[in-house]
C-alpha cells in the first residue's frame, strides 16, 4: 500500500505543479499512515521531489517517451500502481494529466475524481471536495473502487515541506503498438512567455482596451509582474488575440495567485473561468460592472491611464524591492 | 464515415445554482438546460464532415426523457438519427459505460465528445470511452481533419498546440477551435421540422456499477466586498497587493 503520484517534468526537470501534487500526496499518505512514491519520465534525478515528502522515484527513462504520449504514460503509471500495490493516485489538472487521467482511470478500474480542491475529508469511505458547476459550487464526492484516482486543481493545496530521502529507481513499463497510436507530428509552443497555466499572475484584457494596438501597454504590465497574457472572449472571437489567450468557461481556466483584468465588464462566463484565481484586481471605467462584485482590489478609472501609470510605479516598487 | 456526437444535456451558464434535498440534488427548477457548449462545437464540425465528405452523423445522450429538447435541437441543427440511453447519468464511468455500449453496437469510426460538459467539469467521458473501446484519443481538440482512415488533429496543450496524427476508430474531447463560435448554426424552422420526423430511439442501459458518488453540495462562501482604490493613488493598491494580498 503506498500513494502514486505523477510528477510532471519538461526537459529533465520537475515543474512546479509536480511538488505541488508530491505535496499533496504527502498529505493523502500521512491521513493513510503510508509513503510516496512518484513516477516520472525522463528526469534527470529527483530535483527536490525528497524536500516534499516523497521517498522513491520510478524514473521511466525511454527515448520514446521524450514527448508527452497519453496513452503509453497511462500505461506506465498505472503498472507503476500496480507495481507499488498503490491505493491512491494523485495528478495534476494540467492538460497533459486531464488527458490521461482518464485512461489511468480505466486501466486500474480506479474511480477518478477531478478538479480536488483539499485533501480527503476522510478516507474511509474515500471522500474529496471537488469543484463544480465551473466553480459555482463544490461537490463532496465519494470513490467506491479499491484503488483511487485523484486529480488535483492548480493552486488548491499549494508547496508543503515534509524533508525526506528520495531514492530513484529506473521503471520499465512493458509498451505496445497500441500504446503509440497517437503520434505528435509538431509542437508549437512559445518558449520565452509565460504560460496561462503555468503562471503566477495573469494579466487579462477585454473589449475596454478598443482594440488589439492598444496591447502593447498590457504585455508591458505583463511583463513587469512576469505574468501571462489573457483576454476574453469577445476580444478571441473579434481576433484582436489568439485563441490560446482566451479564458473562462470555454476558454482556458485560470487559477492563479493574481488576475488582473483591464476593461472585461465580467460576464458570468468569464468570471466562471477566472474564479479559481486566489486575488483578482479590477480596473474598469465603469462602476457599475459586475466584475467589481467578483473583485478583491477594484480601481474605477480609464485603462489608457492607470494601466501606465501602474506600470511607472510597479517598476519603481520592483527595483526598490530587487 | 460513421460519426457519433455525444451530448451533454447541461444547465445554461447564467442559471443559478441551487441545491435541495439537504443540499444532495441539483435544483433544477427554472433552469434552461442547452447544448453542452463543448460538444456544440464537436457537433457543428461533424456537419461539416457530413456535408462535405458525406458522412452520417448521429447523437447520443444519456439521460431521461427530460433530456430529449436537447436531442431535438442537435437533429435540427442537422444530426441523422438521436438515441437516447435510458438511465439517470451518475458519474463519467456510468456514461462511458453506457456510451461504449452505443458505440460498440453502431460501429462508429469517429466518436466526437466535449472535452468537459460545464455541469460537472469531471472531463473524464471522451478518455474513458476510448480507453473502454479500444480506439485512439485527442484530447483538448482545437482542429480535426480526416482523409480515409488517417486523422490529423490539433491539440491544446499548457502554452501551446501540438499536431498529432491518429488512425481511425478515434475519439476525441473537442472544444472551441473544432469551429468558431460564428460557424455555430441556430436551427431554421425548416431544420426543426425535419427534426420532428428524425429518429430518436431510446435504447435501454446497459447494467453498469458506478465508481463514485457525490455525497452532498456545498456553495461557496459568500465574497467579502470590493476594496476600491483611487485611479490617482495606486500606490495605495501595490501595498494592499504586496502587504495584504500578499499577491507581488
Amino acid at each position: 500500500m503506498s500513494v502514486l503520484v505523477y510528477t510532471e517534468s519538461e526537459n529533465g526537470g520537475f515543474k512546479k505543479t509536480a511538488y505541488e501534487v508530491a505535496s499533496y500526496a504527502k498529505g493523502v499518505a500521512d491521513m493513510m499512515g503510508t509513503t510516496v512514491t512518484a513516477i516520472s519520465f525522463n528526469a534527470n534525478d529527483a530535483g527536490e521531489l525528497g524536500t516534499y515528502g516523497v521517498n522513491k522515484l520510478h524514473n521511466v527513462a525511454n527515448s520514446k517517451l521524450e514527448k508527452f504520449n497519453a496513452a503509453a504514460y497511462a500505461s506506465a503509471i498505472a503498472q507503476a500502481a500496480k507495481a507499488e500495490g498503490a491505493t491512491v493516485v494523485v495528478i495534476s489538472s494540467s492538460a497533459d494529466s486531464k488527458y490521461l487521467g482518464s485512461l489511468v482511470s480505466v486501466q486500474l478500474e480506479a474511480g477518478y475524481v477531478s478538479n480536488v480542491t483539499a485533501l480527503p475529508s476522510s478516507t474511509e469511505p474515500f471522500t474529496v471536495k471537488r469543484t463544480v458547476f465551473t466553480n459555482k459550487a463544490f461537490s463532496n464526492t465519494a470513490i467506491t473502487t479499491n484503488v483511487k484516482l485523484v486529480g488535483l486543481s492548480k493552486n488548491a493545496y499549494g508547496l508543503k515541506e515534509n524533508a525526506t530521502d528520495c531514492a530513484v529507481q529506473e521503471f520499465t513499463p512493458s509498451l505496445n503498438d497500441a500504446d503509440f497510436n497517437v503520434t505528435v507530428q509538431s509542437v508549437d509552443k512559445a518558449t520565452d512567455k509565460v504560460t496561462i497555466a503555468d503562471a503566477e499572475i495573469v494579466v487579462s484584457a477585454g473589449r475596454g482596451l478598443k482594440g488589439p494596438e492598444n496591447w502593447g501597454m498590457v504585455e508591458e504590465l505583463a511583463d513587469v509582474l512576469g505574468a501571462a497574457t489573457a483576454c476574453s472572449k469577445p476580444v478571441s472571437d473579434l481576433g484582436w488575440r489568439p485563441h490560446s489567450e482566451h479564458v473562462g468557461q470555454t476558454g482556458k481556466p485560470v487559477a492563479s495567485n493574481l488576475y488582473i483584468a483591464i476593461g472585461i465588464s465580467g460576464a458570468i462566463q468569464h468570471l466562471a473561468g477566472i474564479n479559481s484565481s486566489k486575488v483578482k484586481v479590477v480596473i474598469n471605467t465603469d462602476p457599475e460592472a459586475p466584475f467589481f462584485k467578483a473583485a478583491d482590489y477594484g480601481v474605477v478609472g480609464d485603462a489608457f491611464e492607470v494601466v501606465p501609470a501602474l506600470i511607472e510605479k510597479l517598476k519603481a516598487f520592483k527595483a526598490a524591492n530587487a | 464515415m460513421k460519426i457519433l456526437v455525444c451530448i451533454s444535456h447541461v444547465p445554461d451558464t447564467t442559471s443559478k445554482i441551487n441545491f435541495t434535498d439537504n443540499n444532495t440534488q441539483f435544483d433544477t427548477n427554472g433552469v434552461q438546460f442547452v447544448i453542452n457548449p463543448n460538444d456544440e462545437f464537436g457537433l457543428t464540425r461533424a456537419m461539416w464532415f457530413k456535408e462535405k465528405q458525406g458522412a452520417s452523423v448521429d447523437v447520443v445522450t444519456v439521460g431521461g426523457a427530460e433530456v430529449e429538447p436537447t436531442l431535438r435541437k442537435a437533429l435540427a441543427i442537422g444530426a441523422d438519427t438521436a438515441i437516447r440511453v435510458d438511465t439517470p447519468a451518475t458519474d463519467g464511468y456510468q456514461v462511458s459505460k453506457q456510451l461504449t455500449a452505443v458505440i460498440k453496437d453502431g460501429g462508429y469510426d469517429l466518436v466526437i465528445a466535449g472535452r468537459e460538459s460545464i455541469d460537472y467539469n469531471g472531463g473524464m467521458v471522451p478518455g474513458m470511452v476510448a480507453a473502454m473501446t479500444g480506439a485512439s484519443f485527442v484530447n483538448t481538440c482545437i482542429s480535426l481533419d480526416v482523409d480515409g482512415t488517417n486523422a490529423t488533429a490539433v491539440r491544446e496543450i499548457d502554452g501551446g498546440k501540438e499536431t498529432v496524427t491518429a488512425s481511425l476508430p478515434l475519439v476525441i474531447g473537442g472544444q472551441k477551435g473544432l469551429v468558431e463560435e460564428s460557424d455555430l448554426r441556430i436551427p431554421n424552422m425548416r431544420g426543426i421540422m425535419m427534426a420532428r420526423k428524425k429518429p430518436l430511439k431510446v435504447v435501454p442501459a446497459t447494467d453498469a456499477s458506478t465508481e463514485t458518488n457525490s455525497v452532498s453540495f456545498e456553495k461557496p462562501e459568500p465574497k467579502g466586498q470590493v476594496t476600491l482604490v483611487d485611479a490617482g493613488d495606486l500606490d495605495k493598491l501595490i501595498d494592499l497587493l504586496h502587504n495584504e494580498a500578499k499577491a507581488i
